[in-house]
């Protein structure tokens, strides 16, 4: 009575060859910069090669990714080696490079592995600063021009989802993005572990620079407030007090800054310290003993070591922040370990809806979708046909049965139809979604 | 023992076990298991020193087991209320095993049965020593909060970021913590002290004995007065407070053994 389908029933029609997922590139651990330079794609680039391969009937889906660190080709194909090489000879063409200056560099994952390299590049666990934020931005563009230029189908719209999901599950779950790994963060990760919270916090900038620049601007980001410019060329502390909304102050003034700021960031060309000791007698009882910061990135120093001795008074140099940057690091890659498990789970996830997108197991499930729902239907209203003989419930299984068969004809034969190859996923797709096939369909658009 | 007294014992000991997990692991859900086996312990003993008065009669801080048992009460409620305003989870590492300890040690030591004199029923008695307990509770956390201070406060000035710089809360926080308790328990020890004069001259007929208890007591509260003055006067923060804060209650500790051992 039951007529559950199995895939072996079905194989023996000859479908057309299941598409793979292809990942072609080189990064900063295979091609040296100059290479690297050559190849990569600007975001005029970018389009361009988008609409030239799109025409290329080996290449199905398509995404390009290029930063200065990587360039990567992510594509779904019938014919593998087909795929690599032609992608290969587009991009010697491309971009007038002789095959051989490249190739060596190039490393080359398909079906599970390419899913994974994908997850980690976009979790910045195979970037070059472990957990550096920026990539998943770079990533996302790279998507918005895949969509722009229509090279996105099922496959990859689904991949690129997840890819963004696993990112922001390995940076919750994880510590890869808790370490600061430039001086400037280094430099406000230490500042709140000495003052909890940096709003209103003033600072007091001594010389100009851009490391000493861009640690102020993050302090500011962080409403650290009021800001002080000191320049031995007061034009210039006048300007670069505008650049952060702040106040200018003559260079001779800095010693009576000392009382009211908390937070002092040195950057001078001065050839020896011009912050000693001596000059901090009674400035601590004036602050009442709050806590003073200095941040000293100048080469030589500019403060004297020897202050950090007093109390409440933290003396943190460009050599102390490098080595706390080292540590943190350390941590990272720490943490990238477990970064790498959440991504290895979500490969699994992904090629089990992967694998379901083929025709057969998606007739299959149909069919067998179907046949639950006629026994249920069937056990039900048997029951309450006391009266029926053996023979009318023969019949009435038989006639659900056909019905079932009929409904089912024209859908399946559809799917298998060999005409339509480039729809194939998207169809189904569309037919996995319209019976309800998977049941944990979260995994889909709606993450995003 | 009681079964209530017998749960508390178990609540705190989970507890500090889940908050050294949460401090090693920084696994919120541990954090969340360790704060509630802390609640559950409170409330158990809360019902146990309830109990007690009730079938006792006198508020219990009258022998060596039950001072353990309120003092182990006080330092875990002085914690909760002071986590409704500072969260600072680490603390629990080092609150909950004092608690679990203190009720420990209470629960080995004896039971002797009191003499039941009208003095015992003394309300100043009880205000004095139940005040001392619950300034001694707020004084030990303070002394906690500040080794945690000197070791963040290590960690930043010797630039050896450690197992504990990021564990740790910043410096500001950990020295506000440490005022709040400071400006929380010295008007308690200051009644504490009071209450206690005014006991002895009841008793006594005289307000000062130079007893060494005596003398103790007040020479730890005018530790704290120092230091309230110089953060109040001069704004002192920091180091030096940190150490003068633990240098206060290691008077106190000696004061409380004094107390049963001289």
């Amino acid at each position: 009575m039951n007529s559950r389908t199995t895939a072996s029933t079905l194989n023996s029609s000859i479908l057309p060859e299941k598409k793979k997922i292809v990942l072609i590139g080189l990064n900063h651990k295979t091609a040296p910069v100059e290479v690297r330079e050559g190849l990569a794609f600007s975001s005029e680039d970018t389009p361009k090669a988008l609409q030239t391969l799109r025409e290329f009937p080996i290449i199905d889906e398509l995404l390009l990714f290029s930063t200065c660190n990587r360039v990567e080709f992510l594509f779904t194909t019938e014919d593998v080696s087909a795929g690599v090489e032609a992608i290969k000879d587009f991009l010697a063409r491309f971009k007038k490079t002789p095959r051989q200056a490249f190739e060596q560099s190039l490393y080359l994952y398909d079906g599970d592995d390419a899913v994974r390299h994908i997850f980690r590049v976009a979790s910045s666990l195979d970037s070059m600063v472990v957990g550096e934020p920026q990539i998943l931005g770079q990533i996302k563009e790279a998507y918005r021009y895949a969509s722009d230029y229509r090279t996105c189908g099922v496959i990859l719209n689904r991949l690129m989802h997840r890819s963004f999901s696993v990112a922001k599950r390995v940076r919750t779950e994880t510590g890869i993005g808790d370490h600061a790994v430039s001086v400037s963060y280094a430099a406000v990760e230490l500042g709140r572990k000495i003052f909890g919270d940096l709003e209103g916090k003033a600072v007091l900038l001594i010389g100009a620079g851009e490391m000493a620049e861009l640690a102020v601007e993050h302090l500011v980001r962080n409403r650290a407030r009021p800001i002080f410019v000191a320049n031995r060329t007061f034009e210039r502390g006048v300007e670069m007090a505008e650049k952060f909304k702040g106040t200018a102050i003559r260079f001779d003034e800095i010693h009576n800054y000392f009382k009211q700021v908390d937070i002092v960031i040195s950057s001078t060309g001065a050839p020896g310290y011009i912050v000693v000791r001596d000059d901090f007698k009674g400035i601590m009882r004036a602050r009442r003993n709050r806590s003073l910061f200095f941040i000293d990135i100048a080469v030589p120093r500019d403060i004297d070591p020897e202050l950090n001795r007093i109390e409440n008074v933290y003396v943190y140099d460009i050599d102390d922040l490098n080595s706390t940057i080292e540590q943190n690091i350390d941590e990272r890659r720490h943490e990238a370990l477990r970064g790498n498990r959440i991504v290895d789970k979500a490969v699994i996830q992904f090629r089990r809806w992967f694998e379901s997108l083929d025709v057969v197991p998606t007739i299959v499930a149909i069919r067998n979708k179907m046949e639950d729902i006629r026994q249920k239907e069937l056990k039900k209203t048997l029951a309450t046909l006391s009266s029926a003989s053996e023979e009318d419930r023969m019949a009435i299984d038989r006639l659900t049965a056909a019905i079932v068969n009929k409904i089912l004809h024209n859908p399946t034969v559809f799917l298998k139809e060999r005409g339509h190859k480039d729809k194939k996923t998207l169809y189904v797709d569309v037919a996995r979604r319209l019976f309800h096939l998977d049941e944990s369909n979260d995994m889909g658009r709606g993450d995003s | 023992m009681n079964i209530f007294f017998a749960l508390t014992i178990a609540c705190y000991i989970a507890s500090s076990l889940g908050y050294q997990a949460y401090v090693v692991f920084q696994k919120r859900v541990i954090y969340r298991i360790a704060m509630i086996g802390l609640w559950t312990g409170f409330v158990c003993h809360t019902i146990v020193i309830a109990m007690n008065y009730v079938e006792a009669g006198y508020v219990p801080v009258q022998n060596i087991h039950e001072t353990f048992s309120a003092f182990a009460w006080a330092v875990a409620g002085v914690f909760l209320a002071l986590q409704i305003r500072f969260n600072l989870m680490v603390l629990g590492a080092l609150v909950a095993p004092v608690a679990a300890l203190c009720t420990v040690i209470a629960s080995i030591l004896s039971k002797p049965q009191i003499q039941m004199t009208p003095l015992f029923e003394n309300l100043w008695r009880t205000s004095h020593i139940g005040a001392i307990i619950l300034g001694n509770a707020a004084f030990a956390i303070a002394f906690l909060v500040s080794i945690l201070y000197l070791i963040q406060e290590r960690a930043i000035k010797s630039k050896k970021r450690g197992f504990f710089f990021r564990r740790l809360p910043s410096l500001k926080l950990l020295d506000s913590m440490g005022y709040s308790c400071l400006i929380v328990g010295f008007p308690v020890l200051t009644f504490g002290v009071i209450a206690g004069a005014v006991y002895s001259q009841m008793v006594r007929g005289r307000v000062w004995s130079w007893d060494p208890r005596v003398i103790f007591g007040v020479i730890a509260w005018l530790v704290y007065a120092v230091l309230l003055h110089e953060r109040l006067a001069v704004g002192w923060q920091g180091r030096r407070a940190a150490i003068m804060t633990m240098a206060g209650f290691a008077v106190l500790l000696f004061t409380f053994f004094l107390r049963f051992l001289g």
